[in-house]
């Protein structure tokens, strides 16, 4: 099969990821609009129909999610998407396909919040997506994308992890990343293979017995026999931990971030090193699994960590348990849906070296 | 280009204001460059001022989102008073004429006032204002060839409107011809 080379495209975040989904072959999509992250919805709802893609608008997010719940359950490749208060009205659904173990994937264009919040672009809703949101012992596989390529690609990748591990898999992303447009080489349609499903409840053939799929164990054996096997999928999925690093060889002082901070902390890191600060920056791009040994690393040659998040500070938390006080660790944060700005972090750089050499005198 | 070249577009919502910023990005692609465009979505899209931030790179751009500018193209007041003091240093500051009333004072900026609209209306079509201030814009930054912006526009434009891409071009000329003429005669 001959593939003409994809020209790149420029487009913004969410419609690059909508555009994905259909290249990844997904059979379904169900979900309810939300700012900012409602053309993904109308993506798919103009352009499903050329890929026999299921578009449907369901009447909640609540019912969004029951549906891919059923027709994940069947075998089928399915995906829905919101933002925060959306995410919030999924989580019972995400808990009870963590416990049946239905592959699926879901995205969370995170706006600021708690409630209703703002539109804006934060990253609020790192806890809900990495600890586990919803009721129970589980834990999704969170993968951070920090630009509209990763947009793209993560949707390939969430699908790929989702199907081997039978997770569900979830993409933390926020408004700015899917309101931008960047630069973007969409991978070609038909190019991630469909695995076997012998669990899919597709009907009972005579040489087999039934699949149930179900969140409901009552005996409390069981249960905790469910529980046993989930907790081996998530220990087996920490060999999935993905970072990446700019300059972290030399850094003095090395900066944690993941998505759009990321990115703004990169350009943090070229303001202080023009000034003769040698900064690096580490990125999670797998949230869970975390990349704590990728983090420790690091952070053994450095003399400070600096985790910034469009948050209170709550990635900080894992980065803290990664680092195991043998290094201080600070934090810079915006939150109501303000994008902290390099300069900012540039002057908590500047604060940390200034504050450090004063120590050392 | 060496290094890269940070671009914030500002005006109310309604004049093409995301536009502009979308076709320089789109062109700046089709000639090999990093490109990232950041609109403003939130309330202001709704009714009020209208923005996006275009930073066009040889190679790999950091953060999308940025405060400090090498250019803005400010087609209202609120704009100019925005934008005008997140300038860097011998940044340009490109406003519409007939929109603003308090132009910019900064010393140490290139200031240009360019009657884009009542040009746009003596072509017979308001609405190509956008496009002549594009057009002056790159003749002052010549970010992108004039090509690469038609080519971006017969990739944007949906095909109904195609036969709207001559009366674009020659917005653009006429912006270009604004800047030559201001050069020329007005001093600045």
């Amino acid at each position: 099969m001959s593939h003409k080379p994809e020209q790149p495209r420029l487009m913004k975040g969410n419609e690059a990821l909508a555009e994905s989904a259909l290249r990844a072959g997904i059979h379904a999509y169900f979900g309810y609009p939300i700012t900012p992250q409602s053309e993904i919805l109308e993506y798919l709802t103009e352009h499903g129909r050329q890929y026999g893609c299921v578009v449907l608008q369901a009447e909640s997010e609540i019912a969004a999610i029951n549906m891919i719940y059923g027709a994940g359950g069947a075998g089928g490749r399915v995906m829905t998407s919101s933002s925060s208060p959306g995410i919030s009205l999924m989580q019972e659904g995400l808990s009870y396909m963590a416990c049946a173990e239905i592959p699926c994937l879901v995205v969370n264009v995170n706006r600021g919040g708690p409630g209703l919040g703002t539109i804006q672009p934060a990253q609020g809703d790192y806890f809900q997506a990495t600890k586990g949101g919803g009721h129970g012992d589980y834990r999704l596989i969170v993968l951070a994308p920090s630009s509209v390529q990763e947009m793209a690609d993560f949707v390939f990748e969430g699908f790929r992890l989702a199907e081997k591990y039978r997770n569900p898999a979830f993409i933390l992303t926020d408004g700015a990343l899917g309101q931008m447009m960047e630069k973007v080489i969409l991978p070609p349609a038909g190019s991630l293979p469909h695995p076997e499903k012998p669990w899919a409840t597709v009907g009972k053939p005579k040489h087999r017995e039934r699949n149930i799929l179900t969140s409901l164990h009552i005996e409390s054996e069981k249960m905790e026999k469910v529980n046993h096997r989930l907790q081996e999928k998530y220990t087996a999925l920490q060999r999935e931990a993905r970072h990446e690093a700019f300059q972290t060889d030399d850094a003095e002082v090395l900066l944690v971030a993941y998505g759009l901070s990321a990115r703004i902390c990169q350009k943090a890191m070229e303001l202080a090193r023009e000034k003769g600060i040698r900064a690096g920056v580490l990125r999670p791009i797998t949230l869970y699994p975390f990349p704590s040994k990728a983090v420790a690393g690091a952070a053994e040659q450095a003399s400070n960590v600096l985790v910034v998040e469009l948050n209170s500070g709550q990635m900080i938390e894992d980065v803290k348990l990664a680092v195991n006080g043998r290094r201080p660790v600070h934090f810079k944060g915006r939150m109501g849906g303000i994008i902290i700005s390099p300069e900012e972090v540039l002057a908590e750089i500047e604060h940390i070296v200034e504050h450090t050499q004063v120590e050392h005198v | 280009m060496q290094r890269s070249h940070e671009i914030i577009f500002a005006g109310f919502g309604g004049q093409g204001i995301l536009s502009m910023g979308q076709i320089l990005g789109y062109a700046a692609m089709i000639e090999g460059k990093e490109v990232s465009w950041m609109p403003s979505y939130g309330p202001e899209m709704r009714g009020g001022t209208a923005n996006c931030i275009v930073i066009i790179s040889p190679g790999r751009i950091s953060s999308p989102i940025i405060t400090q500018f090498d250019s803005a193209v400010a087609l209202n007041q609120p704009s100019v008073e925005k934008f005008e003091k997140r300038l860097k240093s011998n940044g340009l500051m490109m406003y519409e004429e007939s929109t603003v009333i308090t132009p910019p004072t900064r010393e140490d900026l290139r200031i240009l006032s360019i009657p884009a609209v009542s040009e746009a209306i003596a072509m017979g079509k308001k609405q190509v204002a956008n496009m002549i201030m594009l057009g002056a814009f790159l003749s002052v930054q010549p970010l992108v060839r004039k090509e690469s912006v038609m080519d971006a526009l017969s990739k944007v434009l949906p095909e109904r409107h195609h036969h709207l891409l001559p009366l674009n071009e020659q917005a653009l000329d006429v912006g270009k011809g604004l800047v030559s003429r201001i050069e020329a005669g007005v001093a600045h």
